[in-house]
């Protein structure tokens, strides 16, 4: 938020007590919290200052030099001289000579901060161009090109030419320094900001430097590897090609890629990311910053799991069981058949296993059709794992309390997984719908057996799977990064999916599917689009009362209190207040 | 705003019309005479006779892909044509170069490099924003096919009809 500027602002009740002091950024006058760093407060204003060793969410080592700018104070006085002031009660600035750093140091009052003087230009070429004395011009290759603040403030900053004439210095390439990440060790610029990350965030500090001045290299501790759940973060907050991740390496340049902004749904945590995607496939997930979620990380195994959105067992048209054979169908017939299928069984005898993994908008709809079918018994798939001290939760299901809000589930999941289970195994339960569960897995715990004695069995999945073939109809669904709707975390936060590709083949989003078996079963409900699902479902679940999903925004909502803190965010908010770190 | 195009003020020999006529039937008439005694050419004999001896250092016939001296596939795969393409008739697949290739130091090259030839329209910008010399306009001009899929160049086709292309410059060379 801008400050309001030169008007004196008294602090009152509402703000908080926080001295204010004026700052001259370019000329114009500005009141910013004392403590602000000077490279926050040029931001504020619309000022950027080119950087590359500072970060927000990490301390300011103040190596990189790029954020120079001039700077100047008001004179000192002589002892009980009155200081002279302007009409509007400033000082006159005495610019200093030399530069200084804009990351690391903090306003004062009557300060002078100028961004685009010919010292402050001059110190952008000439930090420009050392920098590129040794750094390699390999940009056709190097997958950072179109995003490289190198690239880019060289173009904003640089000289255009370079007047070294020497040989460049030579450094390892292509180091494998882990799992997932590679090192290029001569396009590194020496930031340090995945030293620091590694350190201060992951806590793994198996980074460092080692030589001595232009032979200067990013190494990884001898019988280490850089491995830890959240290495890839250093990929996304490396300025430059140094570290790149291998399962992105050369798959597609950053520029074609359509940024889209979702959530993970890896696990209850829910955090914020960018899909990059082009022409249908998805290419890459990327961390989005949310500070009530998970500030700017997320875990790699989230990030990398968006693989089987392409994989060779996606369903790509609905099937239908004749004579034991799964035969590609149309969409109608398949509905048809599902429904034919279940309405010939009473309320008591279906069942509906409804997956967590679903948005609130297909929850909703599976609602309905358990409504429609009058369906007795209905249970989720609770998924427990070990949570971390970062941001993994617990609960490996996205929306487990969408679930519970929606349908109405109480207490233990799993004692409600437990009794359809017996029930299908007893034979009270003759048909069971599911619904992006695959019912043969160990967390689901249902045994080929017992399924093979059902009379219906309709499957709403989108990867083949040992009970979607057993099923008599199989309705192929949609993955995580191709539909639009919400997700509730763990926290009670409610967040918003978007739509980065197309349903893959024939398949269709997954309220769709569910509203078109409805209509066949029970007739029309006057449901077109996505947002009229979510308006029926502000209307029919009281906590979301209120809400559009245009309202949820990028950043989400808090909708209920579940108590749950996140121990990243809690030790990033003990940095902020310690001043270690902006945040 | 309207544009207000000036129209050329006709002399009274000019209104009148026929004399333009006759003086370009005049033109038709010297050239028929010259013809006969073999004085100028009216038409090439295509396919029989073709231009292509003529055609200048600058022509831009198709677009395809060279390697060096050293038999080296200049292309690393950056896509830069791809995406500067007008009609978007080029798609690359990129791929890494194996440890044990020559080249591994170049990092990247393409899997599949295709170039649709129904889309090109030889405007040559894919030579232009080439940071490796590695795609050339060459003077092929005459594709055809009895399929679309017939007319899209492939990697293997696009480097026969680039061949060898020498004094280029080297940078992937020296020392490293």
């Amino acid at each position: 938020m801008p400050p309001a500027a030169t008007d004196e602002k008294k602090p009152t009740a509402e703000t908080p007590a926080v001295p204010m002091v004026n700052v001259q950024i370019d000329g114009q006058w500005y009141q910013f919290p004392k403590g602000t760093r000077m490279i926050e407060a040029c931001r504020q204003v619309g000022k950027d200052v080119p950087h590359y060793c500072y970060h927000p969410k990490l301390t300011s080592p103040g190596n990189c030099r790029m954020c120079l700018v001039e700077m100047g104070m008001p004179p000192r006085l002589a002892p009980g001289q009155e200081p002279e002031k302007d009409g509007e009660g400033h000082q006159p600035i005495q610019w200093i000579p030399r530069p200084a750093i804009a990351c690391a140091n903090t306003v004062a009052e009557n300060m002078g901060i100028r961004t685009d003087s010919e010292l402050t230009r001059g110190c952008r070429h000439g930090v420009m161009e050392l920098l590129l004395i040794n750094h390699p011009l390999d940009c056709p290759i190097c997958d950072q090109a179109g995003e490289c603040r190198l690239q880019e403030f060289s173009v904003e900053h640089g000289t255009g030419g370079s007047r070294f004439r020497e040989q460049k210095v030579k450094k390892p390439k292509n180091v494998d320094i882990g799992p997932r990440i590679r090192l290029d060790d001569e396009r590194c610029i020496m930031c340090s900001r995945c030293v620091r990350f590694t350190d201060e965030i992951a806590d793994d500090p198996v980074l460092g430097f080692t030589e001595r001045g232009s032979h200067t290299v990013l190494a990884v501790h001898p019988g280490h590897e850089l491995a830890n759940n959240y290495s890839l973060n250093t990929v996304d907050i490396c300025p430059v090609g140094a570290l790149t991740s291998n399962d992105f390496r050369f798959q597609m340049r950053v520029w074609f890629l359509k940024e889209t902004k979702s959530i993970c749904t890896d696990c209850g945590r829910g955090c914020n990311t960018l899909i990059g995607s082009r022409e249908g496939r998805v290419y890459r997930q990327t961390p989005r910053e949310n500070n009530d979620v998970n500030s700017a990380w997320m875990c790699d195994h989230g990030r990398l799991n968006f693989h089987y959105l392409d994989s060779e067992l996606r369903l790509s048209a609905p099937l239908v069981k004749d004579e034991g054979v799964h035969k590609e169908s149309t969409w109608p017939k398949a509905i048809q058949r599902a429904a034919t299928a279940l309405k010939a069984h009473g309320g008591s005898e279906i069942a509906v296993v409804v997956s967590s993994r679903m948005t609130n908008e297909e929850l909703f709809m599976a609602k309905r059709l358990i409504d429609t079918l009058g369906a007795e018994h209905v249970a989720t798939v609770p998924r427990a794992g070990e949570p971390d001290a970062y941001l993994i939760a617990a609960d490996k299901n996205p929306n487990t309390q969408g679930a519970r809000l929606i349908l109405g589930l109480e207490g233990d999941l799993a004692a409600g997984l437990d009794s359809v289970r017996r029930g299908v195994a007893d034979g009270r339960i003759k048909a069971v719908v599911t619904l992006q569960e695959d019912l043969l897995t160990p967390e689901a715990g249902f045994d080929a057996q017992t399924l093979d004695g059902l009379e219906a069995l309709v499957v709403l999945h989108l990867l083949a799977n040992p009970t979607a073939q057993m099923a008599s109809v199989v309705l192929p669904g949609a993955g995580f990064a191709e539909k639009r709707g919400s997700m509730i975390n763990v926290t009670g936060r409610l967040q918003r999916l978007n739509k980065a590709t197309e349903p893959f083949g024939q398949s269709l989003d997954d309220w769709e599917i569910l509203r078109d078996l409805i209509q066949a079963i029970g007739g029309g409900n006057g449901i077109y689009l996505i947002e009229d699902v979510f308006k029926q479902l502000a209307a029919g679940v009281e906590e979301f009362e209120g809400l559009t999903l245009s309202k949820i925004g990028d950043l989400g909502v808090p909708l209920i209190e579940t108590g749950e803190t996140v121990p990243l965010l809690e030790r990033e908010r003990e940095r902020i207040a310690k001043g270690q770190i902006v945040g | 705003m309207a544009i207000v195009v000036k129209r050329p003020k006709l002399s009274f020999w000019e209104k009148l019309y026929l004399p333009g006529i006759i003086k370009g039937l005049g033109i038709t008439l010297r050239h028929f005479f010259l013809s006969l005694t073999g004085k100028t050419k009216v038409s090439m004999q295509y396919p029989e006779e073709k231009w292509d001896s003529h055609l200048p250092e600058y022509y831009r016939g198709a677009p395809a892909l060279v390697t060096d001296e050293q038999g080296r596939e200049r292309c690393v795969a950056c896509q830069l044509c791809e995406f500067i393409c007008p009609p978007r008739a080029i798609t690359i697949h990129p791929e890494e170069i194996p440890s044990e290739d020559k080249w591994a130091k170049v990092e990247k090259r393409p899997q599949e490099f295709e170039i649709d030839m129904i889309r090109c329209i030889y405007c040559g910008l894919c030579e232009e924003v080439c940071p490796e010399q590695a795609i050339f306009l060459r003077k092929e001009y005459a594709f055809t096919g009895l399929k679309r899929e017939d007319m899209v160049h492939n990697k293997k086709r696009l480097y026969e009809i680039g061949g060898v292309r020498e004094g280029l410059v080297n940078k992937w060379n020296e020392l490293k």
